[in-house]
């Protein structure tokens, strides 16, 4: 089995990361337009605001698009196929990417829920459909 | 003063040149000059792009083709969005009287060297898509392609229908890689590499090289073939394009991409509506990204750019030729170079057995997701 590559985290996206590791999805919210964003940066991607306030959201989410692999493109991938990779609008805003199990359940506009999995130094946030049980 | 594309260069399209990338360059620039009939001297500008390190600078090309020197030179740190980009950037040079003659070219060895399919995209955003196995170009292009066919109400014959017209062109160009007919029933038949695109809707990455040079209209007017005018260019990103080309996360719509956001620009500067496009080359790394070109440049109409195609408006008979070389889906991918490379071949009138019948007008792009380029090239009128 080869491991996925361990995340390189830098001085902005370390929170995210550290929140991860602690089974919890942090995202920043504009203090003036109140939009989420990921990933994390130093100003809203919106209307320019510097900073942003830390909020907590549940990680539930609606499948904006998707894919499946099924056939690996790299070494890494090999013993995983197929696997799918969602495109999740998150409830009280903020888009991320996250693998979906099972993969053959994906839809577009599927509520998923969110799975925290511990690999040797980092923690994924993947996503369930209703099948998988979460 | 305005500029025209004079000149067309390309070596020969292989999956193991046997060669330097740096000799590819050489012999792409050399073609594109000897093609227009200038004397190599008088080149004074060059710009090229290169994805992640993978081809030599403007600068060791102005050493092998020992010219006595640059007053233009661009090297862009782009993928298919540079080539419209810098043809445009060279024609402004040239009708600011910065730069006279300026080549303009994409060279690597794609297939046998670093391969994009594989190639690990560096940047801010990576941090977050290869732990988790979004770790290819190809995936982004998919995920946006799995919202557009859902939103615009299309479907896998759609995609399949641009690679079915597109080898069509390809059957009868020497240069094309993939020459071997497709069908529909082909198509269908083949599985999934990564849904919804299967390996027809794929380019073929290749090693090889092509260029263009970019010259006053007066000048090209003496030289050996008709001009190509570049009647105009645009770039655009638009908002929130992301920490790096593999990051879409804040990207609103993915059906909708920088063709959209540039059609105003580009038709409004050159006088011109989508109605009068003639030919068109639209960027093609894969078979999504034709459709979201031709309706986002207004080409045809939202949602019904797999209908346009599946009715054969593409083809040679049709109302609008597309993608005669057969794209890079079949041609093979020098990143868009040998899109605009086929372009000017038909604005010059020189497709051969694939030419357009009307082809005063066509439109080019460069690019397939938040950011891009397009140029109109026109014949002398």
């Amino acid at each position: 089995m080869t491991a996925p590559p361990a995340p390189d985290r830098d001085t902005e996206s370390g929170p995210f990361w550290q929140g991860l590791a602690q089974h919890r999805l942090l995202l920043q919210e504009c203090p003036a337009c109140r939009r989420r964003r990921f990933p994390r940066m130093p100003t809203c991607p919106y209307c320019g605001t510097d900073g942003g306030e830390e909020v907590e959201p549940p990680g539930t989410g609606t499948v904006y698009s998707w894919v499946r692999v099924e056939r690996a493109l790299t070494p890494a991938a090999a013993d995983q196929v197929p696997y799918c990779v969602a495109t999740v609008d998150l409830d009280g805003g903020g888009r991320i990417h996250g693998r979906l199990e099972p993969p053959a359940a994906a839809r577009i506009g599927m509520a998923v829920t969110p799975v925290y999995v511990d690999h040797d130094d980092w923690t994924e946030l993947r996503f369930a459909g209703p099948e998988g049980g979460g | 003063m305005r500029a025209a594309v004079a000149g067309v260069g390309y070596t020969a399209f292989s999956r193991d040149s046997g060669r330097s990338v740096l000799s590819l360059a050489t012999e792409a620039c050399r073609r594109a000059v000897d093609d227009a009939g200038l004397d190599v001297a008088a080149v004074d500008g060059i710009a090229s792009f290169r994805v992640m390190d993978d081809s030599v600078p403007a600068q060791a090309v102005a050493t092998t083709l020992a010219l006595p020197g640059l007053r233009f030179s661009v090297d862009a740190d782009m993928g298919g969005q540079a080539p419209c980009y810098l043809v445009w950037l060279a024609a402004m040079a040239v009708e600011t009287g910065r730069a006279r003659n300026v080549l303009v070219y994409r060279a690597l060895n794609g297939r046998s060297g670093a391969r994009v399919g594989t190639m690990r995209f560096g940047g801010m955003g990576a941090q977050f898509r290869y732990p988790i196995g979004y770790d290819a170009y190809m995936m982004y292009v998919a995920m946006w392609a799995q919202r557009f066919v859902y939103e615009t109400g299309q479907g896998e014959e759609d995609l399949a229908a641009v690679a079915v017209a597109q080898r069509a062109y390809a059957v009868d160009n020497d240069r094309a890689v993939r020459r071997r007919p497709l069908t529909l029933q082909d198509y269908l038949a083949a599985p999934h590499v990564v849904h919804p695109f299967r390996a027809d809707d794929c380019t073929v990455e290749v090693d090889g090289a092509c260029a263009v040079l970019v010259t006053s209209l007066e000048q090209a007017r003496d030289l050996r073939h008709p001009p190509a005018v570049v009647a105009s260019g645009a770039y655009r990103a638009g908002p929130r394009p992301g920490l790096d080309i593999g990051d879409h996360a804040l990207w609103d719509d993915y059906t909708r991409n920088y063709t959209s956001h540039l059609r105003d620009d580009l038709f409004g500067a050159a006088g011109l509506t989508p109605g009068d496009v003639q030919v068109a080359q639209i960027y093609d790394c894969f078979t999504s990204t034709v459709l979201i070109g031709l309706e986002g440049l207004g080409l045809c109409e939202r949602g019904g750019s797999g209908a346009f195609v599946r009715s054969g408006a593409t083809t040679l008979a049709g109302r609008l030729p597309t993608n005669t070389h057969g794209g890079l889906l079949s041609e093979g991918y020098l990143h868009g170079m040998n899109t605009v490379g086929e372009a000017v071949l038909q604005v010059q009138g020189r497709g051969g057995s694939r030419q357009a019948a009307r082809h005063e007008v066509a439109a080019v792009t460069s690019g397939a997701l938040m950011d891009g380029s397009a140029l109109i090239l026109t014949a002398d009128r």
